[in-house]
């Protein structure tokens, strides 16, 4: 199968930055041209979920995974589904949901493929008890661009192991991945969302709820003063009470065209945040809900990144480690609320200790904080910066499956492990973000 | 299919079974307690399939491994599928080649090997297939053809006349054995997003494999003859079929 010859753009969920490349669908294991490698550099993509040039190589070859969708085998007993690396959380909750299983970990968006979900080493709102899924991964198979299968587990090639997860499919490609499922009776979410005003009382509430199996937290960026850090607290759990599995089947809402710039702005932003933080009037709320609103509300929006217009968005994720109090995010949160600049939604939660076998994993114990920027080019990009040097100042890091603008300097302090992670490259692979933040071809 | 007992498996035979038309098409039948028995050229991606559907729920999942080519081999094949399977409800021909229309248009042999492999083999497949069907008083015999036969154009006539040929064959085949119970579906997909397609840029006009599978299925139950997937190629052939000889031979299509 030859790649296709013209070129139609691959974006990235955050449409910053766009790069031509080749596009190679892989529809079989054996389609991935390792025997005879294209000249330039490859990248196994999936959704094209990661927000900014992880998932793009300029001038290279794009071998997208979404057809290598099959399931391999499943077991009902242990919950261990094994499936080919282009299948997406969507459709394993599609399969395991009415059987009675549950993603170990799952992040915001269920439109990601297995094989990303792997690379980028993903968190969800279960991060303080479960860690990344890399720690539920058990096993996968990487093939190299010389042509060698590696079937990776923590007792098995575990050097390869620890490289490939959060190791941005720069190690050659997954094929294959199994991962333990966790069982539920229900598709219900037990919640309870808490209205707080400040990052101490966000602390807080996540120490009362450290037992809860979810939780996250929604903070205005926009509001200053008094409001100052203002949020809602949401922590659930899997209602442990028999209910229906099987799916709801409802209407997803398409964004249909491409918002105008001037649509968002911060007496825009600011309403939405003052509606979204008031849309609850008590102090405390709490019932059950399906899992989906819990842990997908903007997957109800197919494409909710066209809000931003074709010019696309910034994302920014850190995290800072706890012995830094609340002192470096309140910076974090100034330095944004002082730009104008904050989004609809930036999400705030505590990261627990368990260790994610990955070395280049992104979580480490501490507080994160996410949220998206629109373009501007005077000021987005000084103002991410800003934020990276705050994050480096405070002992944080970055997340590079956010990310379109880090410096150098920022990712190799942020990641002084990269020179070791680098000895696993595959010298056929790499990524337009792994040449920016390491200047390696 | 209708009437029947839902603790007894359907028998399905797929032929192409790894085409992606085939594939969506039968994880929606894995879920319904289908027994397959799977035919295709490459074995391993044949092992993929099949671990795919067993792991989905179908009932059981038999393979044959063999080039559909070879028209010789076809009544032993089927034969086994009816013994394996008891009792073939549902058979599915979806193999089928684009082929090189470039390298048609001045050899002879490419013509005749697109030929051959959408239209000859698959009268083979019909002929033993539509004789059990007929014997047996019940069946369904769906064969994936193409708007491609509707009209030839001149980026693919050759491919087009495999399945125009293959559209006139099932009408007659229809008209002789419908009135034995059975079913004979001929399945006309537009532009479908599979590695048949992989080198084209994909337009608005594009359907998912599985979209066409929800049609297909959906065709089926309701015992359709013929089915344009999606239903507005239906539209769009009217138009294209409609159109003037002396202007549609000056046309770019």
């Amino acid at each position: 199968m030859s790649p296709r010859q013209d070129q139609p753009q691959f974006e990235s969920w955050g449409r910053y930055p766009k790069y031509p490349a080749e596009l190679h669908p892989l529809f079989w294991k054996e389609d991935f041209p390792a025997a005879n490698a294209p000249e330039s550099k490859m990248l196994a993509v999936g959704m094209g979920r990661s927000y900014g040039d992880v998932c793009l190589l300029q001038h290279g070859t794009l071998l997208q995974t979404p057809n290598l969708d099959r399931l391999i085998s499943f077991d009902s007993q242990t919950g261990r589904l094994r499936c080919e690396a282009g299948v997406t959380l969507a459709q394993i909750l599609d399969f395991a949901v009415p059987r009675g299983w549950f993603l170990p970990v799952t992040p915001g968006t269920k439109y990601v493929t297995i094989g990303g979900a792997i690379a980028n080493d993903i968190h969800g709102k279960n991060h303080h008890v479960a860690g990344t899924f890399g720690l539920h991964t058990l096993c996968f198979e990487l093939v190299r661009s010389d042509g060698t299968h590696v079937v990776c587990s923590p007792t098995d090639n575990q050097e390869w192991y620890a490289a490939t997860i959060g190791g941005l499919g720069l190690t050659g490609l997954i094929t294959w991945a199994e991962v333990q499922m966790r069982p539920i009776v229900s598709r219900s979410i037990r919640y309870r969302s808490t209205k707080f005003v400040g990052l101490d009382e966000f602390l807080a509430l996540s120490h009362a709820s450290a037992h809860q199996e979810y939780s996250v937290a929604w903070i205005d960026c926009v509001a200053q003063g008094r409001n100052f850090a203002r949020g809602l607290f949401l922590a659930g759990e899997h209602d442990e009470n028999p209910g229906p599995l099987t799916p709801l089947d409802k209407p997803r809402v398409v964004m249909p065209f491409d918002m105008p710039a001037f649509a968002l702005n911060r007496t825009s932003v600011g309403a939405f945040n003052t509606l979204y933080y008031h849309k609850q009037i008590g102090k405390r709320r709490s019932g059950l809900t399906d899992y989906e609103p819990f842990f997908y509300p903007l997957d109800r929006i197919l494409k909710w990144n066209r809000l931003y217009g074709t010019q696309g968005l910034l994302q920014f994720q850190c995290v800072l480690p706890f012995d830094s109090g609340s002192l470096g995010m309140t910076e974090v949160l100034k330095a944004i609320t002082a730009s104008g600049l904050g989004s609809f939604l930036a999400v705030i939660k505590v990261f627990g200790d368990a260790v994610s076998p990955g070395i280049m994993s992104f979580p480490v114990p501490g507080v994160t904080l996410a949220l998206d920027f629109p373009i501007r080019r005077e000021v987005s990009f000084a103002l991410l910066d800003r934020l990276a040097d705050i994050t480096a100042e405070f002992g944080g890091r970055m997340y590079p499956a956010k990310d379109a603008c880090m410096r150098a300097t920022h990712f190799q302090q942020f990641y002084p492990q990269w020179q070791q992670f680098s000895a696993y490259v595959d010298p056929s692979f790499s990524s337009s973000f792994w040449q920016r933040v390491t200047g390696l071809g | 299919m209708a009437k029947r007992d839902p603790q007894v498996p359907i028998g399905v035979v797929i032929l192409g079974a790894t085409s992606s038309i085939a594939i969506a098409t039968m994880r929606r039948l894995a879920a319904q307690n289908a027994h397959f028995m799977l035919v295709a050229r490459n074995s391993d991606r044949l092992t993929a399939v099949a671990q795919d559907l067993h792991t989905r729920g179908a009932f059981a999942v038999d393979t044959w491994v063999m080039d559909l080519d070879d028209t010789a081999a076809h009544a032993e094949m089927l034969a086994a599928a009816a013994q394996r399977l008891g009792r073939i409800d549902l058979a599915l021909i979806s193999h089928g080649v684009l082929g090189d229309q470039h390298a048609a248009e001045t050899d002879f042999q490419f013509a005749a090997a697109i030929l051959h492999t959408n239209f000859i083999s698959t009268v083979s497949l019909l002929t033993w297939l539509g004789n059990y069907f007929q014997a047996q008083r019940a069946g369904t015999l769906a064969v994936v053809s193409s708007v491609a036969g509707d009209r030839g154009r001149k980026s693919n006539y050759v491919y087009g006349a495999s399945k125009g040929a293959l559209n006139v064959f099932l009408d007659g085949l229809r008209n002789r054995i419908d009135r034995d119970g059975v079913q004979v579906l001929t399945i006309k997909p537009g532009f479908v997003a599979t590695p048949m397609t992989a080198h084209v840029p994909h337009n608005a006009l594009f359907a998912s494999p599985d979209q066409v599978a929800r049609g297909i299925l959906k065709a089926i139950e309701r015992g359709r003859d013929v089915a344009y997937v999606p239903g507005f190629w239906l539209f769009i052939m009217l138009l294209i079929r409609a159109i003037p000889g002396r202007v549609f031979k000056k046309m770019n299509l």
